[in-house]
């Protein structure tokens, strides 16, 4: 079982210069069972980008324990992939040679690799375009690739790092739609950070409202609207009563932290 | 063929300039034309209004030839072929006069009597105030006074007319009545006048080392010729002619005894050594202002008036006499003119410091000739070419000496009956220093490749030291911390300044330039390749982590294709940098090379050569330039688009 195993993390940035401390995360705590899908909400500056490059292993924590499946997390790694808002992608290399870049890193044969390569850009809906160079794409395609890239090296976890951010609305929902099939298809584990609460909402299982001055998980929230996205339309699900009652209660919340911000200052 | 074309070039370049008129007129019709029908369809800005136009550039470039060839001649030549020989019989008779009229204010602004009075009595007064009285006895002092009082009263008597010199009077007038004949003769007939045989056969204007044939080829010129002839005599008499009256002669023969009196020191002064220095420089400087004087050219001011008349009609006659010829020197000799002078006619002006297009393609052709012994190529190399490389060389050149040295064991030493035999050692020496036959192969030779190869080899060992280093100091804080201070207090010195240092250490063979080129890329590659290694997105290298990527692996497959743009765009930069510092290092020293040709034509004043090295580099340059745009466009389209 390749749980995600998080206690008592905290983080805190110290300037070398001035010597002035910054605590970006407090006691963080939670567990995420495999195959969970796990959307973070808050406002600016919460820490939810340093949680998961500590998921990741880009930073480490200034304490507490973090391990996925048993293992202790102490530097990047091929289990645990990564999705970011803007693709990443390498524009050198075409589509395919782009999304078997983690299978060449681990020296496996073009050959080999062709068939995973394929599976997944059909996966993700692009079939025929392996040879096309990524800058041709459009933004939802390149997200479509950054998918597989992750996907085609078979992850534990799946981090995302407000993947859906600068696409427009529609190719969102297509993408909303997307993820959520993935996760399906996959049973992976996801962790999903974004701005934006209807997202949140739509593919959170679990939802963690964050909140700032320390960073800390302010509220959890446990939501049927992913396993209901699976069947239904994603349009519908917004309709639903109980969907806008719990979308206004977030948005206040995080209203009233962003005025004590703002107020603060 | 070759001497066809040169031969008649004056008349090819005609026809290219009327082709180049037509392509002008034309050009700018259709550019009116596209400029009226485009008005409409952009505002003012709009970037699309810069797009296209050809016709434009072609009258650019056809206007831009067009001054060349009208600045350089190149447009007198070709329409008026013996244009120049007549000038340059003009400037034989302007030659001739040039004796007399300098004694004149023609062309100047006063007498040469004159000036040499006004300047020789300053000094004169000058000198009798600045007597060093303590060097000399009073008797001395008395006779320099004297002295300096007939050299004044000398002067005033040649500027008397009252005493002046009766047989100058005459002398004169028979130089006036000799000019206004040659005045006269200027105006004769000349049609009836046949050049020499000899005159047809001269190289024409500027298809030899001389430039302007020096012999009249036409009627006109033959009379211009033959009037010199009589203006050489006429001038002969006139330097002859002395202002040597009686009282002159007289105060000359004085003030001479006077000054050889002064010459040896009165034993009564007992002078050291500086003081008789002072005093022999003093009589000395008075002595010479004397002799300037004592040969009699000075002449009171009226004396000349009739000479300078006839001087004038001279001038007249001779305008007259170049009738049409005048028009065509003011509209197709910009510059200053035919000068003859002592044994040739030469261009001045833009004539001189700007080739004829023609001839400079001419040249060109000269240079560019592969075969050394029918004087082709310069100073015994050719410009480009290919000869049969040693294969011995190239392996002297890639091994050095030292490596044999550091073998075990020692080298031969010579037997008892005096036989040397090599041991291993001795065989491999022979090989780091070319003493092999390893068989030749074709390579390319002359000037050009020269240059190129220093660039070429430079860039190499720029690119392969360069990029790996500043990659590492793109990534590392070591790498960029310890090497930035050592690149950055050499770099800002500018690449010549290094040339002298290591053209002195290296020598002045290919090891010392290609040195001087590679510290220049290096710099620039080294910069390069950290700014594209440094300037990686972080969200790629986090990507490429999270895919399992090593760090090795990332170097390679992620930092160095996203630094590739800066990259090429630096190899782009540094090529370019080489070049210029290339060129001015073969300047400096060396045998071969553009630079080379262009420095050893500067200073022979072959502006033709220096004319055609500085197109060739310029060409060589563009050529670098679009390679480099080339392959940028082909090995990273992505550029810009990540």
């Amino acid at each position: 079982m390749s749980d995600l195993y998080c206690k008592d993390l905290c983080m805190t940035f110290a300037d070398p210069m001035s010597g002035s401390k910054v605590e970006a995360l407090k006691d963080i705590q939670f567990n995420l069972k495999e195959g969970e899908i796990l959307t973070v909400l808050g406002p600016s500056g919460c820490g939810k980008t340093t949680l998961l490059n500590m998921i990741a292993g880009f930073i480490t924590p200034t304490s507490g324990t973090l391990s996925l499946g048993g293992v202790d997390i102490q530097a990047p790694g091929a289990e645990r992939g990564m999705v970011f808002q803007q693709g990443a992608l390498f524009e050198w290399l075409t589509v395919a040679r782009n999304v078997d870049f983690g299978l060449r890193m681990k020296g496996m044969g073009e050959e080999e690799s062709r068939e995973l390569v394929n599976f997944w850009l059909d996966t993700v809906g692009l079939q025929g375009f392996g040879e096309t160079p990524t800058y041709q794409l459009s933004g939802g395609m390149q997200q479509r690739v950054a998918l597989a890239r992750c996907l085609v090296n078979d992850p534990d976890l799946i981090l995302m790092d407000e993947p859906l951010g600068a696409l427009d609305a529609l190719t969102r929902e297509k993408m909303q739609s997307l993820i959520l099939e993935l996760w399906k298809k996959t049973g992976k584990t996801i962790i999903v950070i974004t701005h934006s609460v209807e997202e949140a909402l739509l593919l959170g299982e679990r939802l963690f409202v964050m909140a700032p001055r320390p960073g800390r998980i302010h509220r959890e929230y446990n939501l049927p609207f992913a396993e209901m996205g699976l069947k239904r339309s994603l349009r519908e699900i917004k309709q639903e009563k109980k969907f806008s009652t719990i979308r206004e209660e977030i948005l206040t919340m995080i209203w009233d932290m962003e005025e004590e911000i703002m107020g603060g200052v | 063929m070759f001497d066809w074309i040169s031969d008649n070039r004056a008349s090819i370049a005609l026809v290219i300039i009327i082709g180049l008129a037509v392509v002008f007129v034309f050009s700018i019709f259709v550019g009116v034309k596209q400029t009226g029908l485009r008005a409409k369809d952009e505002v003012f800005g709009d970037p699309e209004r810069t797009k296209g136009g050809w016709y434009w550039a072609l009258c650019g470039v056809s206007a831009l030839l067009l001054v060349w060839f009208y600045y350089s001649w190149g447009a007198a030549r070709a329409v008026f072929p013996t244009a120049a020989n007549e000038l340059c019989q003009v400037a034989k008779v302007e030659e001739a006069m040039s004796p007399i009229s300098a004694a004149l204010p023609v062309g100047s602004r006063y007498l040469k009597s004159t000036t040499l009075v006004v300047r020789n009595a300053a000094q004169v007064d000058k000198l009798a105030v600045s007597m060093p009285a303590e060097v000399f006895t009073l008797r001395e002092q008395a006779k320099l006074t004297l002295a300096v009082a007939q050299i004044k009263d000398l002067l005033a008597v040649l500027s008397s007319p009252a005493l002046s010199d009766p047989a100058a009077k005459s002398a004169f007038l028979a130089v006036e009545v000799s000019l206004r004949d040659v005045a006269k003769r200027l105006q004769a007939d000349y049609r009836e006048l046949q050049p020499q045989k000899e005159a047809l056969q001269q190289p024409k204007w500027g298809t030899s080392e001389v430039e302007i044939p020096l012999l009249p080829v036409t009627g006109k010129g033959v009379l211009l010729d033959s009037v010199t002839q009589d203006v050489q005599e006429v001038a002969k008499a006139f330097l002859k002619v002395r202002n040597i009256s009686p009282q002159a002669k007289q105060l000359i023969a004085d003030t001479k005894e006077i000054l050889k009196e002064l010459k040896t020191p009165d034993p009564l002064m007992q002078l050291d050594e500086a003081g008789e220095g002072t005093r022999n420089a003093y009589v000395k400087a008075v002595d010479r202002i004397f002799k300037r004087i004592d040969d009699g050219t000075i002449f009171p001011a009226q004396a000349m008036d009739g000479v300078h008349f006839a001087v004038n009609e001279v001038f007249a006659s001779l305008a007259v006499a170049k009738g049409g010829l005048s028009v065509v020197e003011s509209l197709f000799f910009p510059g200053h003119g035919v000068v003859k002078s002592r044994t040739q006619c030469t261009e001045q002006g833009s004539g001189r410091w700007l080739p004829k297009p023609t001839d400079v393609i001419a040249t060109f052709s000269t240079l560019a000739n592969p075969d050394l012994e029918s004087g082709g190529g310069y100073k015994g190399t050719t410009l480009l070419w290919w000869k049969w490389l040693p294969i011995a060389d190239v392996v002297a050149f890639l091994m050095p000496d030292g490596l044999v040295d550091m073998l075990p064991g020692s080298y031969g030493t010579h037997g008892d009956s005096g036989e040397f035999k090599p041991n291993y050692k001795d065989r491999l020496l022979a090989f780091a220093q070319g003493d092999v036959n390893l068989g030749s192969v074709p390579m390319l030779d002359g000037h050009i490749w020269d240059s190129l190869f220093r660039v070429l080899v430079a860039m190499g060992f720029g690119i392969l030291v360069g990029v790996p280093l500043g990659i590492y100091m793109g990534v590392s804080r070591f790498f960029k911390s310890f090497f930035d201070p050592l690149i950055e207090l050499y770099r800002p010195v500018p690449p010549l300044a290094w040339a002298p240092l290591i053209l002195t250490i290296f020598g002045i063979q290919d090891d010392g330039k290609i040195f001087l080129l590679f510290m220049v890329a290096f710099a620039i590659m080294v910069i390069s390749a950290r700014t594209g290694a440094s300037g990686t997105q972080l969200s790629k290298i986090r990507a490429s982590h999270s895919l399992g990527a090593t760090n090795g692996q990332i170097l390679r497959h992620v930092i160095l294709p996203n630094a590739m743009p800066e990259i090429l765009t630096g190899i782009r930069i540094a090529i370019g940098v080489c070049w210029g510092t290339l060129v001015a290092a073969e300047m400096l020293a060396g045998t071969t090379g553009i630079g080379f040709i262009e420095n050893v034509a500067r200073t022979v004043s072959d502006y033709e050569l220096i004319w055609v090295t500085i197109l060739i580099m310029g060409l060589l340059g563009l050529l670098f330039d679009l390679v480099m745009r080339w392959a940028i466009a082909k090995i990273i389209p992505w550029r810009g688009k990540g």
